[in-house]
């Protein structure tokens, strides 16, 4: 495997031997990605429990009501969160595929088959909690407006990612179509949700952005970002599992899998 | 330009010569939208208010099915690998399919869409209206459908796996088309309809070959 990165070194143009680049170079690579990851995953996973555990707690116990919708504003704390989690995900799917595609890296390959699902699972989080919201605040189990309808096609989106890339297990080449179609579908998702938005809107606008200080209390959207910062950490964990797994069964012919012991 | 041309030819020819895959897409999707007004009544009102989504999901159907033969038989002889081998590029070559699959596909439902616009009481300037924007819009339903032909190809999972995969991307133009034959119904002025959807088209044929095209090389790399 080691010998593999180096030749790849080499023949590539422009190669420079940045000590920075050296070091993505090799966590391209399954080996050291699983071992370095095997570092980060137990600390990624005690601060996703804490990070959700506070997060529920203050949000669900302690964060005011609203003075409109009352008690029925906290699946505001799951369902947000899942929504903008959702979005980074297919984001992060796109970036993977443009990283295969270019460099074939193997492990932008797994990556990518590895955030979908867990994206399909948090925007169908989203659709369902939004279902839930939307029944006591506007009255209707589903509204056919912008944002719910945009969220409803990125899960199709996913949806048709995921079933490309489970046409063929493990052949690189689907592996490669799976990354020109999330590249494909991450270039139309600005016009789909500007064709969406255009297209009708009944749902309020985003009241949570980097740039703006929030509209809302700081009793309620610290709560958030708590949970936001949760679900983050939370798509990461279970994302870094993902990989490592997929990484053992790609690799389990190979000899450093196969000398791991507890697996 | 000449290897375009050349290409539109042999496709069409291949096309006349099988003239059922032309005829069964189309009428399997006029046989589906047949079954509106028995499903919903004949009432001229209710038809008349749901008539520019009907004609969208005809040529949304048209086109799904026969995107899906695209490349289907020249990747089984080995031509496609042939177009790949040779010395044309296999860019130009990808435009001229295009071009082809679109002459067969949705011109003809462009074409047929006066007939259908009629079967559902659409006025004079909807109908119009529907001509020009399926015009608009097939070729960029064809040129995006062509990237999901090529990244399916050798997959075996037929046409139910590109439907999947693309429906999601003819959002934008099903919903400025349907909106453009609602407002043309209406009697209002519809141009901003028709920059926007000849915006997409252009962005569409500037960048779909390509990805369609790498498409093809990733298919066939295995």
């Amino acid at each position: 495997m080691k010998r593999m990165v180096n030749r790849k070194q080499k023949t590539e143009p422009g190669g420079c031997a940045l000590k920075m680049g050296n070091f993505f170079h090799r966590l391209g690579s399954p080996r050291p990605f699983y071992e370095l990851s095997g570092v980060v995953l137990p600390v990624a996973g005690v601060l996703t429990l804490i990070s959700l555990v506070v997060g529920s707690i203050w949000a669900l116990g302690f964060a005011p009501p609203d003075y409109q919708q009352g008690e029925s504003v906290r699946i505001m704390y799951i369902h947000v969160p899942s929504a903008i989690v959702a979005q980074s995900s297919y984001m992060m799917m796109g970036i993977a595929g443009v990283i295969f595609l270019i460099w074939r890296i193997k492990i932008a390959d797994i990556a990518l088959q590895c955030a979908a699902p867990i994206g399909a699972s948090l925007t169908f989080l989203a659709l369902v909690t939004g279902a839930i919201w939307g029944k006591p605040t506007w009255g209707a189990w589903w509204v056919w407006d912008a944002r719910l309808t945009s969220t409803l096609v990125l899960f199709f989106l996913f949806i048709g990612v995921i079933v490309l890339r489970s046409a063929k297990d493990g052949s690189e080449a689907v592996g490669r179509a799976t990354a020109m179609l999330a590249v494909v579908g991450l270039v139309n998702l600005p016009i789909i949700k500007f064709s969406v938005d255009w297209w009708f809107t009944l749902h309020q606008p985003s009241s949570f952005s980097l740039t703006e200080s929030p509209s809302m209390p700081a009793e309620m959207w610290l709560p958030l970002l708590v949970m936001v910062i949760g679900f983050y950490l939370f798509f990461f964990f279970t994302w870094m599992y993902r990989v490592r797994t997929e990484i053992l069964k790609r690799e389990h012919r190979s000899q450093w899998v196969r000398s791991i012991d507890d697996v | 330009m000449r290897i375009i041309l050349l290409t539109v030819k042999r496709d069409l020819l291949l096309y006349f010569r099988k003239p059922g895959d032309i005829f069964n897409p189309l009428a399997f999707s006029l046989l589906v939208i047949s079954l509106f007004p028995l499903g919903v009544g004949p009432s001229a009102d209710i038809l008349g208010e749901i008539s520019a989504g009907i004609i969208w999901v005809a040529a949304l159907l048209t086109t799904l099915f026969s995107i899906d033969l695209m490349f289907k038989e020249d990747y089984e002889d080995g031509t496609l690998e042939q177009m790949i081998l040779g010395r044309e590029p296999l860019l130009l070559v990808v435009y001229g399919k295009i071009i082809a699959q679109w002459l067969v596909g949705g011109l003809v439902i462009t074409l047929l869409s006066p007939l259908l616009g009629m079967m559902f009481y659409v006025n004079t300037d909807g109908i119009l209206a529907t001509v020009l924007a399926l015009m608009l819009a097939t070729p960029t339903m064809t040129l995006i459908g062509s990237i999901g032909a090529a990244l399916t190809l050798g997959l075996n999972k037929g046409g139910v796996l590109i439907a999947i995969l693309i429906l999601p991307l003819y959002l934008p133009v099903l919903i400025l088309g349907v909106a453009m034959i609602d407002t043309a119904t209406a009697g209002d002025n519809y141009a901003g309809h028709v920059l926007w959807l000849a915006a997409i088209l252009a962005i569409s044929i500037g960048f779909a070959p390509l990805a369609t095209e790498q498409g093809i090389r990733i298919s066939l790399s295995e």
